[in-house]
């Protein structure tokens, strides 16, 4: 393949970045939209015919004919920072399953995204609002950044974008820099994302000390010829021989290739917000809407997921790594499902479902074992994946044009709204249908790939996620309910009837919704596998439907349509039920609702510990001893100067007399050795 | 040997010198030390013209004591009302300065008279011609001075400009 | 009686002392510009005598007293000028009374 249409792929969105940071001020605020939604659409296009043309051409680039083996494939690979002969920084184009499944998503979801804020990002009246060629800029920005995480090449490359895309979403969670709250929300987003990528940081830095490289290639797969290598276990078990002959493998109890994956993990845990780095999430909501749905619901906040994935046949030789994958995202998929039912923020409600289904993903890759369905697990987190960014975003996009209608997060103030938007209902309807995992929506079908995953590992795990799949079908329609059933809507005076916005935002909600009702056909297990094996024959539309296992799939189905009755019943009218169960279980929703104080934790934590006993010595030291000494130093210059500067009187007279003296000692001191 | 008439000349120019220095220096009245000063540049003249360099001691009438000194009686005239007399100096200050230059005076002359050179006859010289002094100032050669020359025409004229500058009234 | 070139340094180097003695204790500034003449001068007669008496055949130092003739016009000019403004603006030229921009 040429690498033309890769290096535009990602040059686009760049050049649109700049073009719109620079000049952006200077267009009116239509063509700035207009501008970015074409540049974004462009790139789509592209990134589809890569996609595309990686997975259906046949090219023996991309794929073994004879064992059907799908390869990875370096587009190109320039060195950019070159150290020293082994240390090498490369930024380059490496096209896989998972990187070409990738690109459709972000290109797909960023354009939808583009799209819909031509029409989010302005009132009723039609009024702009302040900064929207910023918020343009910032988008392609984001997208460009999140495109060359997904295709580098090496390990630095993505931690360089990794940041990047950090730094984006810091700067749209504080778009409203006027608003306190979004301020400190992005604040708050990127001190624990960086706090995180110092565990990611070391992890890198250990990992490439031992093995002398950076390349993603030479950690799991062997060349099959020049720019073109297939993932296998081989390589992976090379670099643990590595760490294993290494003069310190074994570090605190662990092996040290244990402790590299589970630092880099923890780089994803802070991106894909998993416990205890969760925090940051639910705050991010202060950004716009739009911004939610593409950075935190679809794109960025899998990172995590896919970075972990990435490196998956490494993680596959440490048995300990994987382990705690799974455990964290199991604890975090049930807390943050239970925290989800009691939030009364329509977009917190959706953060929390986010941190959530994540955590489904990396359960689903933590559980993944290549010897059962050729590793189920790594495909169906991908998948997954891939669903979840489909759906999530639909229904944030939904939430944008309930909030843009209603001008409120709070659903308590929304009600009954199916008759005023009715477009807006049957697309959240679907949404919801998506997520609860409803046959034949998308979620359906990548949620009974994980949860058969999860059986084949474990059975406890297996009744731990299939309880937190119902719960989630439970909170998405209690949402549901509460939005658009619950009571009629009352119209409040001074204020228009709630309506259906326009097609500007419609269309991306129709497009999405179409999607996440046929995403779940796709037959995932031909075209993502862990080592690139198709993993069934005689592909057609029907493939995930024959790969279903019954057994699992009839009793997830049955889990979520008891929790979707159960909401029916609690939430469709306005009844005194969800009252009389809080009441009885007053303290575990007090929790819930407080998101078990993870916040108040931290903030204990940070100001009460960290900053009492550490901070403020280290500031009184650096006050009085560093800057005292510093301050000594000016402080005698200043004194010895007013003691001496009577010298320099500007009194000519004075000088020369001084000049005088000088000369006639001189005189006297030659004149003497004259004598003698 | 010197004939008599250059000896009584000399004694005459040096003894002028000293007389009018020391004059300039110590009288109290500013308009009357501008007017020794201007004598003693007179001597100085004379002591070119004995020393054969006619062209600079013409030079030194017309600049300084035509010039130079006509700017200082105006100076003294535009900030000084007649019969102003400076304050007479405190008899430390005077001491001081004293003692001062004529310890100056001591060591310098010291140095002066045991240079066994400076007791050389005076030798024989063609007086410098204005033909020799013109080609010696506008031409570019060893022993020329165009540059110099030109240097100090635009010093005259930043003097001029700056002149005005600082003394027009704003 | 022969007339030497220490006969001339002599009366110069006096000249000298009393322009360093005026310069010293003088408070007027035209006095005190008076005094840098004086000593000017002397070293101007010094410059024609040291030619005169060990180079006759050159003329350095008889170009060397010419120019420093005119950039002591010009010097005294520009003195004068900022005296006369001093005096405008202080109504007064006594050297110890400009204190106004010291420190």
């Amino acid at each position: 393949m040429q690498p033309v249409l890769p290096i535009i792929i990602l040059a686009l969105p760049l050049a649109m970045f700049l073009f719109l940071g620079l000049l952006g001020n200077k267009m009116s605020h239509r063509l700035a939209g207009i501008l970015g939604t074409l540049g974004m659409g462009t790139t789509m296009v592209l990134s589809y015919i890569v996609a595309f043309t990686y997975f259906f051409s046949g090219n023996p680039d991309f794929i073994d004919a004879d064992t059907h083996t799908r390869l990875q494939y370096v587009v190109f690979n320039q060195d950019w920072l070159a150290f020293t002969d082994f240390l090498v920084i490369r930024l380059g184009f490496l096209l896989d399953p998972i990187s070409a499944l990738l690109l459709v998503v972000i290109t797909t979801i960023s354009f939808m995204v583009h799209l819909y804020s031509n029409g989010y990002m302005r009132d009723h009246h039609g009024v702009w609002e302040t900064g929207f060629q910023r918020f343009y800029a910032f988008l392609s920005l984001f997208s460009f950044s999140m495109l060359g995480l997904v295709v580098a090449t090496n390990i630095f490359q993505m931690y360089i974008f990794w940041e990047l895309v950090g730094a984006s979403s810091f700067l749209l969670i504080g778009f409203y820099y006027t608003k306190p709250s979004a301020v400190s929300a992005s604040k708050k987003a990127f001190i624990v994302t960086r706090f995180a990528d110092l565990g990611f940081l070391i992890g890198i830095l250990i990992l490439s000390f031992y093995t002398g490289t950076f390349n993603f290639t030479d950690f799991t797969s062997t060349a099959v010829s020049t720019d073109v290598y297939q993932i296998s276990a081989g390589t992976a078990e090379g670099i643990k021989a590595i760490f294993a002959n290494s003069a310190v493998p074994v570090f605190m109890g662990a092996s040290v290739l244990t402790w590299a994956l589970v630092l880099i993990f923890m780089g994803g845990m802070g991106k894909s917000a998993m416990m205890p780095l969760h925090i940051w999430l639910p705050d991010a909501m202060e950004g716009p809407t739009p911004v939610s749905a593409l950075i935190h619901a679809a794109t960025m906040v899998v990172a995590g997921v896919y970075l972990v994935a990435r490196l998956f046949p490494l993680y596959m030789m440490e048995q300990a790594a994987l382990d705690i994958v799974t455990i964290v995202g199991a604890i975090t998929a049930l807390y943050a499902a239970i925290v989800a039912c009691t939030q009364i923020d329509i977009k917190r409600v959706l953060a929390f479902s986010t941190i959530s289904q994540i955590a489904f993903m990396m359960v689903s890759l933590g559980v993944a074992d290549v010897d059962f369905h050729h590793g189920l697990g790594y495909m169906a987190s991908m998948f997954h994946l891939f669903t979840h960014a489909m759906f999530k975003a639909l229904l944030f996009l939904c939430a944008g044009a309930l909030i843009h209608a209603i001008g409120s997060n709070d659903y308590t103030e929304m009600h009954g709204l199916r008759k005023y938007m009715p477009v807006t209902h049957i697309t959240f309807l679907i949404g919801c249908l998506a997520i609860a995992g409803i046959i034949p929506f998308a979620g359906f079908f990548s949620k009974d790939e994980i949860l058969t995953a999860v059986g084949g590992y474990s059975t406890f795990w297996y009744i731990w996620m299939s309880l937190v799949a119902g719960l989630t079908a439970f909170y998405m329609f209690r949402l549901y309910y509460l939005i658009f059933w619950w009571k009629e809507h009352t119209v409040r005076e001074g204020h228009h009837a709630p309506h259906d916005q326009p097609w500007t935002m419609t269309v991306p909600l129709v497009i999405l919704a179409a999607v996440s009702c046929v995403a779940g056909f796709v037959p995932m297990g031909d075209l993502v596998t862990w080592n690139g094996h198709s993993s069934v024959e005689n592909v057609s539309f029907w493939t995930n439907f024959k790969a279903l296992d019954w057994g699992v799939a009839s009793i997830s189905l049955a889990v979520a349509i008891v929790a979707i009755l159960l909401a029916t019943i609690m939430y469709k009218k306005e009844n005194p039920l969800p009252a009389r169960m809080k009441n009885a279980m007053p303290n575990l929703w007090r929790w819930a609702h407080h998101r078990f104080y993870w916040d108040e934790l931290y903030l204990f934590i940070t100001h009460k510990i960290i900053f009492n006993s550490i901070c403020r010595p280290i500031a009184w030291f650096d006050r009085h001893i560093i800057d005292g000494t510093m301050d000594s130093f000016a402080w005698m210059a200043n004194k010895a100067s007013y003691a001496i500067r009577g010298l320099q009187s500007g009194s000519i007279q004075m000088y020369v007399w001084v000049y005088l003296i000088g000369a006639l000692l001189l005189g006297a001191v030659t004149v003497v050795c004259i004598l003698i | 040997m010197e004939s008599v008439g250059s000896i009584i000349m000399y004694v005459v120019v040096a003894l002028a010198i000293i007389v009018f220095s020391v004059l300039a220096v110590t009288t109290r009245k500013i308009l009357r030390a501008a007017t020794y000063l201007l004598f003693t540049l007179f001597a100085a003249a004379a002591v070119y013209f004995m020393l054969d360099y006619e062209f600079l001691g013409a030079v030194q009438i017309a600049v300084y004591a035509g010039g130079i000194v006509v700017l200082f009686v105006f100076a003294i005239l535009l900030t000084s009302k007649p019969g102003d007399k400076s304050e007479k100096l405190a008899s430390k200050s005077r001491t001081l300065g004293l003692v001062g230059a004529i310890a100056m005076a001591f060591v310098a002359g010291y140095s002066l008279i045991t240079r066994s050179m400076l007791l050389l006859p005076k030798p024989e010289m063609d007086a410098p011609t204005m033909q020799n002094i013109g080609e010696a100032m506008l031409g570019t050669g060893e022993g020329q001075y165009l540059l110099p020359f030109e240097a100090v025409s635009v010093l005259l004229l930043a003097c001029i400009i700056g002149g005005v500058v600082v003394a027009r009234k704003r | 009686m022969e007339i030497t070139a220490i006969y001339y340094l002599i009366p110069a180097l006096i000249m000298f002392c009393c322009g360093v003695y005026g310069f010293i204790t003088r408070k007027n500034m035209i006095a005190i510009l008076i005094s840098l003449e004086l000593m000017l001068n002397a070293v101007d007669i010094n410059f024609v005598v040291f030619n005169r008496f060990l180079y006759p055949e050159q003329m350095e130092g008889m170009f060397f007293t010419l120019f420093a003739i005119a950039i002591a016009a010009a010097e005294t000019a520009v003195a004068i000028a900022i005296i006369i403004n001093i005096f405008r603006a202080a109504k007064n030229i006594d050297v110890r009374d400009l204190t106004k921009m010291k420190f």
